[in-house]
């Protein structure tokens, strides 16, 4: 811990050592003098209740100094990790590579620059109607101290916006990657979808096996009719602490997917707010979340309808396998003026072992008669009678389960607007499953063998 | 020549007695039906042979050409030679009939790549619709849907034994002429030049037998065999019903591991 700073790691005079344009550097003092008047989140409040987060001592983490201007990273000291990462997606419109909390390669092509597409680090003017408004275009108000936090220390936001009419057929990616041990970055990610628009995001949060914490913030304005898919995988390494936070604003008659694959970290915590604030505006959301370890993974949802005729969709399945924890808290709010509005918000867990626990807690508020909403939320092992069915068949004990589970998250995957990243996801999910095939292997061991080897 | 033999089988399910000491032998090439009124334990019977959870065999032997079922798990009873045609195949989202079979393939040493081109030949002599191959498990099947691709999974699999677990059921009369043909085909020639099928039919109605045309006939009802005979029983069945075995209205058997709706993971609901 730095001795200077150990009075008050998180004050606006940190905020103000952090460079960047002057707009930036002063909503930074801003945001951490706000952030200094906000309290430690505590499971007494609701949206905080079955979390880790008074384990959480931040004291024990440091922020990454900037780099020496000398010694600039250069793309050559990218970890493999993450180029093989940017790989597996295949091809993309764009890329920006975000290493210890500052930019280190940004890509776009040459087509997507002319047609006006601004991606990558903030600009140096803050111009009306310009990319610089796009940063906390829909975290006026951060929801928790790690928000305020992010607005107040993230180094280098990333910002990216789409003109209006444009349509990306190739998706953007950035890739969040953090390997310095007992370090706090703050990532962010600021989207526009101009009116019209049409584009789909790739969000990785990945980092080594390092105690670390990571508190993200990823905002996204879908304007009016535009189509706008998100797809996010979030694979930190297993002493990773996250606290993330997702909001999102969909305008007149626009579409918002957003899908979401939860494996990694120690505490991996999620909030997700889907805003639908437009007249026809749809926010359909999506996740697979596993823990196995010791793991929690902790996520909250908000569909909040604040107009007519605006529909919401939910899907979250979860799994959770040894000792680990999951949380889902989900709050559908229909607002006064939200006549006609459909919402739908559905959530299953597998619990694998006896020792894991699953936590789901659907919520409803609704101050409009004229509206359909339904939830649903179950939590429970393996369907027995699915399990007989597939054992009946021939298929060894162990493999059915692992059919039965990569079946039940196969739904969800689908839903990822990147086949590519489902399939990272899928991959990823396999791997977990496997490793507990593996660490159960008994009786069936030789005939497991057999099977691994004839799909090799 | 294959033999299943069953020898005073007795089992409960919720601590009631339901199979009552049943004996039977099927041997390849026989075609058994088990005929008994509702709730008198025919479906317990194929669920306790198959090793189904919850039911608890508390008397008797069930052996598989010598080899002691009981004490195998349920898949080790597939590989051993059985298969269970179930009265209500279950939905399970997210997998293929195809990544099933391949791993049942597999775990017994053979080709899984074999698999998709004898589905697809099992199919067409049924007349089951090949797209169905690829979609998940049993869903959004109707029911004469999925009563074929549990007898496309059998003929795939290539058992010893089949129970068909009122398999007619849900079946139209031009379907269940194509799969009786089709089983019948299998316990005069075997799968894919194999020994002959043995089929133990567990069944409600006739139909299925004027298709199928058993050897043998067994009328059970409250968890036992009450008489075995030609199929001059079935006949003497279908003038009489079962009023000439069972003088009152038999009580339901409960059902084994009923499931209450938040232990299914899987619901739908149309949703997304």
């Amino acid at each position: 811990m730095s001795t200077d700073l150990s009075t008050d790691s998180f004050s606006s005079a940190v905020a103000d050592s952090l460079d960047g344009p002057a707009w930036l550097r002063e909503r930074r003092h801003a945001a951490a003098e706000d952030a200094a008047q906000m309290a430690f989140p505590s499971t007494d409040s609701e949206e905080w209740r079955y979390s880790r987060i008074g384990d959480l001592d931040l004291e024990q983490f440091e922020m990454i100094p900037a780099p020496d201007a000398d010694a600039a990273h250069t793309t050559s000291e990218i970890p493999l990790a993450v180029t093989e990462f940017i790989q597996e997606l295949g091809q993309l419109g764009g890329s920006v590579l975000v290493y210890n909390g500052r930019i280190v390669s940004t890509q776009l092509s040459d087509e997507l620059l002319q047609q006006g597409v601004v991606f990558g680090a903030v600009p140096e003017d803050a111009t009306p109607k310009g990319a610089a408004e796009v940063l906390g275009a829909v975290m006026h108000e951060a929801p928790d101290l790690f928000g305020a936090y992010n607005d107040a220390f993230g180094a280098d936001p990333v910002v990216l916006d789409v003109p209006r009419n444009l349509v990306i057929d190739l998706p953007l990616a950035v890739v969040f990657y953090v390997d310095v041990a007992d370090s706090i970055t703050f990532p962010r990610l600021s989207v526009r979808g101009g009116e019209n628009s049409q584009f789909s995001f790739i969000e990785a949060s990945l980092s080594a096996d390092v105690p670390a914490v990571v508190a993200p913030v990823t905002e996204v304005v879908v304007g009016n009719a535009a189509r706008v898919s998100h797809s996010a995988l979030q694979d930190v390494g297993p002493q990773v602490w996250q606290v993330g936070t997702f909001l999102a604003e969909v305008g007149q008659d626009a579409t918002l997917d957003a899908a979401l694959a939860a494996i990694g970290g120690s505490y991996a915590r999620l909030r997700m707010d889907c805003r639908l604030v437009g007249r026809g505006a749809s926010g359909n959301l999506s996740s697979a979340y596993f823990g196995d370890d010791h793991q929690m993974l902790d996520l909250r949802t908000f569909q909040e309808h604040q107009a007519a005729d605006t529909t919401s969709k939910l899907l979250f399945k979860g799994a959770v396998a040894d000792n680990s924890h999951s949380v889902y808290t989900g709050l559908i709010r229909i607002k006064p003026d939200a006549r006609g509005s459909n919402a739908y918000q559905t959530n299953r867990n597998l619990k694998l072992s006896d020792t894991a626990w699953a936590e789901s807690v659907p919520n409803l508020e609704i101050e409009n008669n004229d509206v359909h909403c339904s939830h649903a939320s179950t939590v429970g092992p393996v369907d027995e009678e699915q399990r007989f069915y597939v054992e009946s068949r021939g298929v060894p004990s162990l493999v059915a389960e692992r059919l039965i589970v990569a079946g039940f998250f196969d739904e969800v995957l689908d839903h990822f607007a990147v086949p590519a990243l489902a399939s990272v996801a899928r991959d990823r999910v396999n791997k977990i499953l496997d490793s507990h095939v593996g660490a159960l292997l008994t009786s069936d061991s030789a005939l497991l063998a057999d099977a691994s080897n004839e799909s090799a | 020549m294959s033999e299943l033999v069953i020898s005073d089988l007795r089992a409960t399910v919720d601590g009631k007695d339901i199979l009552k000491g049943v004996t039977l032998t099927v041997r390849s090439g026989e075609v058994h039906a088990v005929m008994g009124p509702n709730g008198s334990g025919k479906s317990t019977l194929s669920n306790v042979l198959m090793g189904k959870p919850g039911y608890v065999v508390t008397g008797g032997a069930v052996t598989l050409d010598g080899v002691d079922l009981l004490a195998m798990a349920t898949w080790e009873r597939a590989q051993a030679g059985l298969y269970l045609a179930m009265q209500y195949p279950v939905e399970v989202p997210g997998i293929s009939v195809k990544d099933v079979l391949a791993e049942a393939y597999a775990a017994s040493d053979r080709d899984r790549q074999l698999v998709p081109s004898l589905m697809a030949t099992e199919a067409n002599l049924i007349g089951f619709e090949r797209e169905f191959l690829d979609r998940p498990l049993n869903v959004d099947l109707s029911g004469g849907e999925k009563k074929r691709n549990e007898t496309v999974q059998m003929a795939v699999l290539g058992p010893k034994i089949a129970i068909l677990d009122e398999l007619d059921s849900g079946l139209d009369v031009d379907a269940l002429r194509a799969v009786s043909r089709r089983i019948e085909l299998a316990t005069t020639e075997g799968f894919s030049g194999g020994e002959r099928l043995g089929v133990l039919a567990i069944t409600h109605y006739n139909r299925l037998l004027e298709e199928l045309h058993p050897d043998v006939v067994h009328i059970f009802a409250n968890g036992q065999i009450l008489e075995s005979g030609g199929p001059e029983i079935a006949t003497r069945l279908e003038e009489t019903g079962y009023a000439a075995w069972v003088e009152e209205e038999e009580q339901t058997a409960p059902t084994a591991a009923a499931r209450p709706v938040v232990d299914d993971p899987f619901f739908s609901d149309g949703l997304l």
